[in-house]
């Protein structure tokens, strides 16, 4: 099965590491993914806090955009991953808010038709971790590994958009597919209490101190319970939580270092990928050393 | 009764449902409806019997021949039934009488049937909003207005060619 | 139809009620009176404000002397509700009841609707229907079915147990069926009772041990209602007794039985004390158990799984009760009425994930809380967790699983009470902090708001807000090693974080699993949630939609004990009521054959789901038994020869109806 891939902005420039491990690691895996041609922003955060119809215009744009490259390969049902949690909740929004709101719908599928696009029903907005569990399965990522992750103790940090308001794959107060994934990889899960808890978003820009605490609250509770690295599913979690780290530290007075990564790079490292690979280079905090 | 015909003359056109309702669970349901004053159309109306299986397929002939536009029959759930299945029985007649209404030119969504419990006063109020919808947009049904045009028609049939065997009919089903 | 003409001599009152504003507000009755006077055979039309009042039912009475009035129409509530006041009213008037017909134009018109114009020309249609089908109605006589005066109560909870010493005490048979081991039901397991604080065994055990002894009784623990049919005055009921393995009248309840068990300690989930404790596969639930019977659990005693014990439990037996060859047995009764008291079931807190339940050591439910402050209890009325410490710091969290549109929406009545009283116990039995979050506190009763203001001056704290999560995740050092309760307290308007040892969850009250099903086997409705429907809300609390069925206690919805007795002495009254009369009345809505019309092709034989209908060989023609006959009609509709007909529901009476409705034509 072929994958059309979204990337998003985060994946083109804060968050590189997420997409060149999550190419290698889908590489790994024999999943082919082919990008969406032209794509053009997701319509998240403010966007859809100022204007609703031109946020839902643009995310349907994608989808459009998903319809057309389909259909010239005549695909029955067509998935869209969407790495980025704000991407694949914008996406997913969208498709289920103009289901629901003909009217909507049939302005936007109107500026659509001027540019020869339309929208289908029958594309599915995923999100890779989703896909890896799900379509893949457990037991062939299992399979797939080459470098357990022995005694390495990992917080799985979900964040809020992929489990919220949607439980398209996972429960919304304790999700357990990364915990899950981490124990498959070799390692240990550690059972986190804040996995699905804030990670303050844009707030690190806004309102620093509560963008600090909000983090430092995280990364204190993963280093009360003995993890060795945090992972993520969302480049803007793994940016509030990694970046400011020093900051934190300051502002906070405690050393809270840990390294926080994308679960597609803890996996890539399980199958024994090469750090520059899966992007490892770029970490603030490296996370090499967990490994013995 | 002049006055009563002017008034639905000034008046758009609203469909007539006749419902036949078994007493136990949709009858039941309805009188919930109104003790939690929930509002629906008021094309409905309803014809109270014991059970769903009580619902001759005569019955729902006759109410289209005598102009209803639409049919709702209500029931007790599968294994709800009050007298262990006569819904079903009505089930049965109710798949015969889809295929001869369409048959005989009638739009299947004119007949419904539904199970509606006595503690589903929403669901009612749904189903009959939903059906006056549809109804609505299907547009008047109005049989005894066709046999009159037709007997109109075959009269006229009569008078151009003289004789025309069993020209003459009753409408009744 | 030209009935009227048929009936030439039909002389038609009609009434239209006002029900205050309720129908008046909605519906122009004066419009209403005026055009359905225009109809055919209608000799007076009146309008007034309560038709259901005296003052209204002598109105009717009085023009069925004066004017001659042969048949009557009112067009009220819903027939359901005032069918048989108006009927009554015929009686006195001196007519047959069934010359009656009623139009519902409040519950199907003026409260559904709200256009004042559709409304009204909605109550004429449907009255012209009612004035068209009354004028071809029959005089019919009403059927009366003798009551076997024996009774079936199901559920052997409080409820139970009352509605039985009850009815036995009145000198009728009962049949107590309990499914559990014991009666006594949930109220067994509680430690105290609000407000009084009086301890829930030592006013319950004693009823228990009368109905074990009454002679009236007969008591049938560790059995189930498998099979029912029949009708109000005799019905059948088919009731399974499980194999406990002991022969009951032989036991004494001596229970070395239990000490002599192969397993020297307890192994298995004792059920009585909710999991807190093991027992072994031979136990007593509990010391006061009704019957004081051991019984031996099938899925753990390895002489039933497996035939190859040493059975050093029959060895000390000198009563020689044991039986392992028991095998599920059947017995039938035969009753006239039947008490349905089955209960509820707690909510499972595992659906609401954020309370930490089931992840969290030392969050408990109400219900185990109830046992552990009991005397008898796991811990011998300790209030100790499960790590053996005594908590110095106790969250009550109110409303789990009730007032919640994730989970229930309804109030469950008992947990601001119950909430109270553990916060009191809790207190009293550690001296700990105790906490209790609330969204409401709800103390209808008597005695029940001294008893909160009581708890108050105990320095029970209150903080009024829903809890959002119970977590072991420590934002300050102080809260190391503690749960920590979030909540937003609504009336700081802060979100404040309380760290606590132990928390108590006060679980709601669900209706049982299976309720669908007891529903279904006695053929009475219930909510969409699962709790029995009463026949009406206010005015019929204990009877339900099938005559001679009776409902008490939490199967209805939730209560506290105060209310599940009087419930239960109320439905023992309703049933006592039936049987004392003897005889119930019936309505006359039985189908009969037309026999010079019945082609005797039998296709109405097998359709009766009652085996009313026989095929008589002689005359090659069927045959309907009124006695067995119920009246739903489906005979009726299936005849191909339209030789049968239904007194009440005639075809042409369907017909009339129609036309009526449909008569005035729309273009």
């Amino acid at each position: 099965m072929k994958y059309l891939y979204y990337p998003g902005c985060s994946l083109k420039s804060s968050g590189r590491a997420y997409e060149e491990s999550l190419l290698a690691v889908f590489d790994a895996l024999d999943i082919q993914l082919e990008e969406i041609d032209d794509w053009n922003c997701c319509g998240a955060t403010s966007y859809m806090g100022v204007d609703e119809i031109k946020a839902f215009g643009l995310a349907a744009r994608n989808i459009g955009l998903a319809n057309r490259q389909k259909k010239t390969q005549d695909d029955e049902e067509t998935h869209i991953i969407a790495p980025c949690s704000a991407c694949y909740l914008v996406l997913l929004k969208t498709q289920k808010y103009l289901a629901t709101h003909t009217d909507v719908r049939n302005s936007i599928q109107g500026g659509l038709s001027e540019i020869d696009l339309d929208l289908n029903s029958n594309i599915k907005i995923r999100h890779p971790l989703d896909v890896l569990v799900n379509d893949i399965g457990y037991q062939k990522i299992a399979e797939r590994v080459q470098k357990p992750l022995k005694n390495v103790k990992v917080a799985s940090y979900y964040g809020c958009q992929i489990i919220r308001p949607y439980q398209e794959f996972d429960k919304e107060y304790y999700p357990m597919t990364m915990d899950h994934l981490v124990t498959k990889l070799g390692g240990e899960a550690v059972d986190w209490p804040l996995k699905t808890r804030c990670c303050g978003g844009t707030l690190m820009g806004t309102m620093q101190d509560v963008g600090l605490q909000i983090n430092y609250r995280l990364l204190k509770e993963a280093h009360r319970r003995n993890a060795d690295v945090m992972i993520t599913t969302c480049p803007l979690c793994q940016f509030n939580l990694e970046c400011y780290q020093d900051k934190i530290m300051k502002s906070h007075n405690d050393s809270v270092e840990m390294p926080v990564i994308y679960f597609t790079q803890l996996m890539g490292m399980a199958f024994g990928l090469s750090d520059i690979s899966l992007g490892l280079n770029r970490l603030l905090t490296p996370v090499s050393d967990i490994f013995q | 009764m002049n006055t009563e015909i002017n008034k639905t003359l000034q008046q758009p056109w609203k469909p007539r449902i006749v419902a036949f309702f078994c007493n136990w669970c949709t009858y039941t349901a309805a009188d919930l409806a109104g003790v939690s004053r929930l509002k629906y159309a008021p094309s409905v109306l309803i014809i109270r019997l014991m059970c769903s299986g009580r619902v001759d397929p005569q019955f729902v002939l006759d109410a289209f021949a005598k102009g209803a536009d639409g049919v709702l029959i209500g029931g007790c759930h599968f294994g709800d039934c009050h007298y262990i299945e006569g819904n079903h029985k009505m089930f049965r007649r109710y798949q015969m009488l889809k295929r001869m209404i369409v048959n005989m030119g009638i739009e299947p969504e004119r007949l419904r049937l539904e199970w509606i419990s006595a503690s589903e006063g929403d669901k009612l109020k749904r189903v009959i909003n939903d059906m006056n919808e549809k109804v609505q947009a299907l547009g008047p049904l109005n049989l005894p207005g066709k046999f009159q045009e037709w007997d109109l028609e075959i009269q006229d049939m009569i008078d151009q060619n003289g004789d025309m065997p069993a020209a003459k009919e009753e409408h009744h089903v | 139809m030209s009935s009227t003409s048929k009936n030439g001599s039909v002389r038609i009152g009609y009434y239209v009620c006002h029900c205050g504003h309720n129908i008046a507000a909605n519906v122009d009755v004066a419009i209403v009176a005026k055009e359905i006077e225009k109809l055919p055979g209608v000799v007076i039309t009146r309008e007034y404000k309560y038709m259901c009042s005296d003052p209204g039912q002598e109105l009717i009475q009085e023009d069925i002397k004066e004017l001659n009035l042969n048949r009557i129409v009112v067009a009220s509530c819903s027939p359901l509700l005032h069918e048989q006041t108006f009927r009554n009213a015929l009686t006195h008037g001196g007519l047959n009841p069934y010359f009656l017909q009623m139009v519902n134009i409040r519950e199907n018109v003026s409260w559904v609707h709200t256009d004042r114009e559709l409304a009204t020309q909605k109550a004429i249609d449907l009255s012209r229907a009612a004035v068209r089908r009354v004028a071809i109605h029959k005089a019919l006589e009403t059927r009366q079915v003798s009551i076997n005066p024996d009774v079936l109560v199901v559920g052997g909870g409080i409820s139970g147990i009352n509605a039985a010493l009850t009815l036995a005490n009145a000198g009728k048979k009962v049949y107590l069926v309990e499914r559990d081991p014991t009666i006594g039901g949930h109220m067994a397991q509680f430690d105290k009772t609000f407000p009084t604080l009086d301890c829930a065994a030592c006013i319950l055990t004693p009823k228990m041990s009368d109905v074990k002894n009454h002679p009236n009784i007969t008591l049938w623990t560790y059995s189930e209602v498998v099979e029912f049919s029949g009708f109000v005055g005799s019905f059948k009921a088919k009731i399974k007794h499980k194999p406990r393995y002991i022969i009951e009248d032989l036991c004494v309840g001596c229970l070395d039985c239990i000490d002599a068990c192969v397993y020297k300690n307890p192994k298995y989930r004792d059920e009585f004390n909710v999991g807190l404790s093991k027992r072994k596969p031979i136990y007593i639930p509990f010391p006061q158990a009704t019957p004081q019977v051991v019984v031996v659990d099938p899925e753990n005693c390895i002489q039933v799984k497996r035939g190859k014990c040493k059975m050093t439990c029959v060895d000390v037996c000198d009563r020689n009760a044991f039986d392992f060859t028991q095998q599920e047995t059947f017995e039938e009764i035969q009753v006239g009425s039947v008490i349905l008291t089955t209960g509820f079931q707690t909510f499972n807190p595992e659906k609401t994930p954020y309370y930490g339940y089931g992840k969290y050591d030392n969050v408990y439910t109400s219900l185990e809380v109830e046992r552990i402050v009991n005397s008898a209890g796991p811990t011998g009325g300790e209030v100790l967790m499960r790590d053996g410490q005594k908590p110095k710091k106790v969250g009550i969290v109110h409303c789990v699983g009730s007032r919640d549109d994730r989970t229930n929406k309804w109030c469950s009545r008992v947990c601001c009470m119950y909430s109270l009283k553990l916060a009191s116990l809790i207190k009293e039995h550690t001296g700990a902090e105790v906490y209790n979050f609330y969204i409401d506190m709800r103390t209808p009763g008597k005695g029940y708001e001294e008893f909160y203001d009581k708890v108050l001056k105990e320095k029970v704290h209150f903080i009024r807000g829903r809890v959002a999560e119970v977590t072991d995740w420590a934002a300050e050092k102080e809260e190391e090693g503690k749960l920590i309760i979030r909540v937003e307290d609504t009336l700081v308007g802060a979100v404040r974080r309380i760290p606590v040892d132990m928390v108590v969850l006060s679980v709601g009250i669900e209706p049982q699993t299976d309720a669908h099903d007891v529903r279904r086997l006695f053929n009475i409705s219930c909510s969409t949630e699962g709790f029995f429907t009463e026949r009406h809300p206010k005015l019929a609390p204990v009877e339900t939609a099938a005559e001679g069925i009776f409902i008490a206690g939490c199967c209805q919805g939730p209560k506290d004990i105060p209310d599940s007795v009087a419930q239960s002495g109320a439905a023992a009254s309703q049933a006592l009521a039936l049987i004392d009369k003897g005889v119930m009345e019936m309505e006359p809505n039985t189908a009969y054959v037309l026999e010079e019309a019945c082609s005797g092709c039998k296709s109405c034989i097998s359709l009766c789901p009652y085996t009313a209908i026989t095929f008589v060989e002689e005359r090659k023609k069927a045959e309907i038994n009124e006695a067995l006959c119920k009246g739903c009609g489906t005979c009726v509709a299936a005849c191909p020869s339209s030789a049968i007909m239904q007194n009440l529901f005639e075809d042409d009476e369907i017909y009339s109806e129609i036309e009526g409705l449909l008569s005035i034509p729309q273009l």
